[in-house]
């Protein structure tokens, strides 16, 4: 409800998200095989499964930082072609959060969170300034704003980079591992913010392992393995009857 | 202003290392002045021959290029230092903006994606810098310029130039008076680019509207000079080098002595910085690329904004003992007989004076002087592109 740009998209009927016969590879190897996944607006989608199947690769064609050979992405209704305007596009509406942070080094906390809305979005650098701090309070570190992010501890970083990617008022996040990197004492605060996000409404993909999480927060929960969705069901469904067997034995590892 | 607050100990760091480099500037330079005043103050009062007397003998000897006026029957010692220290200083700087340009064409190009082009910049580097400098002067200078065809059999290059084993004769424009009005125009756009530039950043603070200055650049820079030039009734004029029967007459030359050190010093130099530039780049992981790209900057902002800044970094300090070894590196004219500072004062002025001691200093002197200015200048560079911000 408080996603700010919830509004002039709101009329547009469709998916957040449309991926169809999604197919890629690295030179012979099929990273991605025959994806088709939608996503309806505001959804809560958590992605789970064995390292290498892909998970990282599927989110990154959300946003184009990697690109495909077969298949058609869709996001808010924009065709994900070799078009750079409708790539910028796409991303100017699509946050991103990453494992390792990439935070902007040679910028405070603050210049982090107002590069892009005073280069991309054209915004006075005081209203930047002013939508910054305001994010920078959501995530609970107004008071570093004027730091370096080398000084901040890694669940500081992260809650960094969630609110560089708020400040372009996106209207769907992507997050790959965000709690990977961190300490597990840090673990926490960081899904504490993921998790009052999700309550605005902003559809979110997040590939994670935290599973209390994907319990608490998501509408769906897909398992992925060897470049293909094997699974995809409601938490409750996944995790008490799930219906393939590479499914049971991944969840067996990771809960016990 | 709250940057500086919160980085109160780096910043002071940082002004006391420019402050203290400023002060070895000042005292060294003091040190040497007043050294040698006192030195042949003293000791002309005391009527003892004196150790910087030759200053002001006369030289007798003649310099094959000089910057500024000098005969060698009426120019000094003094006069000669001058001459050699301003070659010094031509070769120095040419080499500097034409290595760092090469340099950095180079090493970008050693990390392209189109696979020639990247291995013929990998094979310039592996080449050239495992090549002896000497060696590489030796034969730009043998090799190269000196089996050019000789006086009588120039090569003649169109717009009325001339190539031959004596050097590169070229035209040499001739400003008339009108011709101050253009140099004030150039000055003027220069000024008044950067108020643009100071301006249209002002302006996005406020506004948000991006700073677009480069046609405003090119129109107060090129253009605007252009149309005075043209209202002034071209006050430019060439005198063209003519062929003769013993020499070229008129025009403007340049040694092969000193196009054979400037190529030589500039191609060895780019290699060192190119891969300089190249290790700035990669230092820069490629998880900021995509930061900057998933917040949907272009791929020139992202440069600009996210991946420049941070090789800068990496790039300034190796980049500066690149500039140093230019600098020294220059004084290998003395096995062409380019005369620098080496060739004129550290070979002539001292086999003739023979006060090899006061020369040697002198020199040395000077060659430390070059090096600290030109540190001091790059670490203000450096604070620009803020090296030690973090
Ligand atoms: N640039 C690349 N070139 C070649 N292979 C790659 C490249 N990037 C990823 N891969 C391969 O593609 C497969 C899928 O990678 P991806 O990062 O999407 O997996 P993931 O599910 O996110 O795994 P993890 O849990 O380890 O992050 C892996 O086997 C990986 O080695
Ligand atoms: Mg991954």
């Amino acid at each position: 409800m408080t996603n700010p740009s919830s509004g002039t998209d709101g009329e547009k009927t469709g998916w957040a998200v449309e991926i169809s016969a999604l197919n890629k590879w690295y030179g012979d190897f099929h990273v991605l095989r025959d994806i088709n996944l939608t996503v309806a607006r505001g959804e809560r989608i958590v992605i789970c499964g064995p390292s290498g199947g892909g998970k990282s690769t599927m989110l990154r064609c959300i946003n184009r930082l990697e690109d495909w050979q077969r298949g058609r992405v869709v996001v808010d209704g924009k065709d994900l072609t070799d078009d750079p305007k409708q790539i910028l596009a796409v991303r100017r509406d699509v946050g991103m959060v990453f494992q390792q942070f990439n935070l902007f080094p040679h910028l405070t906390v603050l210049e982090n969170c107002t590069l892009a809305p005073i280069w991309v979005r054209h915004m006075p650098k005081k209203d930047a300034e002013e939508l910054a701090m305001r994010f920078l309070r959501r995530v609970r570190i107004p008071e570093q704003a004027q730091k370096y992010p080398v000084r901040l501890s890694g669940g500081q970083q992260q809650r960094v980079a969630i609110a560089r990617a708020l400040c372009m008022s996106p209207n769907i996040m992507l997050f790959d591992e965000p709690t990977s990197a961190l300490d597990p004492e840090m673990v926490k605060e960081v899904l504490d913010t993921m998790v009052e996000l999700a309550g605005d409404g902003i559809t979110m993909l997040v590939v994670t392992h935290e599973m209390g999480f994907a319990r608490q927060v998501a509408d769906r929960i897909i398992f992925m393995a060897e470049g293909q969705i094997v699974e995809i069901n409601e938490p409750k469904a996944f995790f008490e009857h799930p219906q393939h067997e590479r499914t049971r034995l991944f969840l067996q590892q990771i809960l016990h | 202003m709250s940057k500086m607050l919160q980085l109160p100990l780096r910043s002071r760091q940082q002004w006391a290392s420019i402050a203290l480099q400023a002060a070895l500037v000042v005292v060294i330079g003091g040190l040497a002045y007043g050294a040698f005043i006192n030195a042949a103050d003293n000791l002309a009062k005391a009527h003892i021959a004196s150790g910087f007397r030759f200053w002001d003998n006369t030289a007798g000897f003649d310099i094959s290029q000089t910057l500024i006026g000098y005969s060698p029957s009426t120019s000094t010692f003094g006069r000669a230092f001058w001459v050699g220290l301003l070659n010094t200083l031509l070769v120095a700087s040419l080499g500097i903006v034409l290595a760092t340009a090469l340099g950095f064409t180079i090493g970008i190009a050693r990390l392209s994606r189109n696979w020639l082009v990247a291995r013929l910049a990998g094979g310039y580097v592996e080449l050239i810098r495992n090549v002896p400098l000497l060696l590489q002067i030796l034969f730009w200078y043998n090799a190269v310029l000196k089996s050019l065809p000789d006086l009588h059999s120039s090569i003649s290059i169109s717009g009325g130039a001339f190539l031959n084993n004596r050097g590169l004769f070229l035209p040499r424009p001739e400003f008339a008076d009108k011709f101050d009005y253009v140099a004030a125009a150039l000055v003027f756009g220069i000024v008044a680019t950067l108020a643009v530039r100071i301006w249209a950043r002002r302006r996005q603070e406020r506004t948000g509207q991006p700073p677009r200055t480069l046609s405003f650049a090119f129109g107060l820079i090129v253009v605007l000079p252009l149309l005075v030039f043209f209202a002034a009734g071209a006050p430019l004029s060439f005198s063209f080098p003519e062929v003769g029967r013993f020499n070229i007459r008129g025009g403007t030359e340049i040694l092969p002595e000193f196009a054979a050190l400037l190529v030589a010093l500039t191609i060895y130099t780019a290699a060192f910085i190119a891969e300089v530039v190249r290790a700035g780049i990669l230092a820069v992981s490629q998880g900021q690329t995509e930061a900057a790209q998933a917040l949907g900057l272009r791929s020139g902002s992202t440069l600009r904004l996210v991946v420049v800044p941070q090789a800068m970094r990496v790039i300034v300090p190796p980049l500066t003992s690149q500039y140093l070894n230019l600098i020294k590196n220059s004084s290998l004219a003395v096995a062409i007989g380019y005369p620098d500072l080496v060739q004129v004062f550290a070979g002539s002025v001292l086999n003739i004076t023979g006060q090899a001691v006061e020369v040697i200093a002198i020199t040395m002197a000077v060659y430390l002087f070059l090096s600290l200015v030109t540190s001091l200048l790059m670490n203000l560079y450096g604070r620009t592109v803020g090296i030690v911000e973090r």
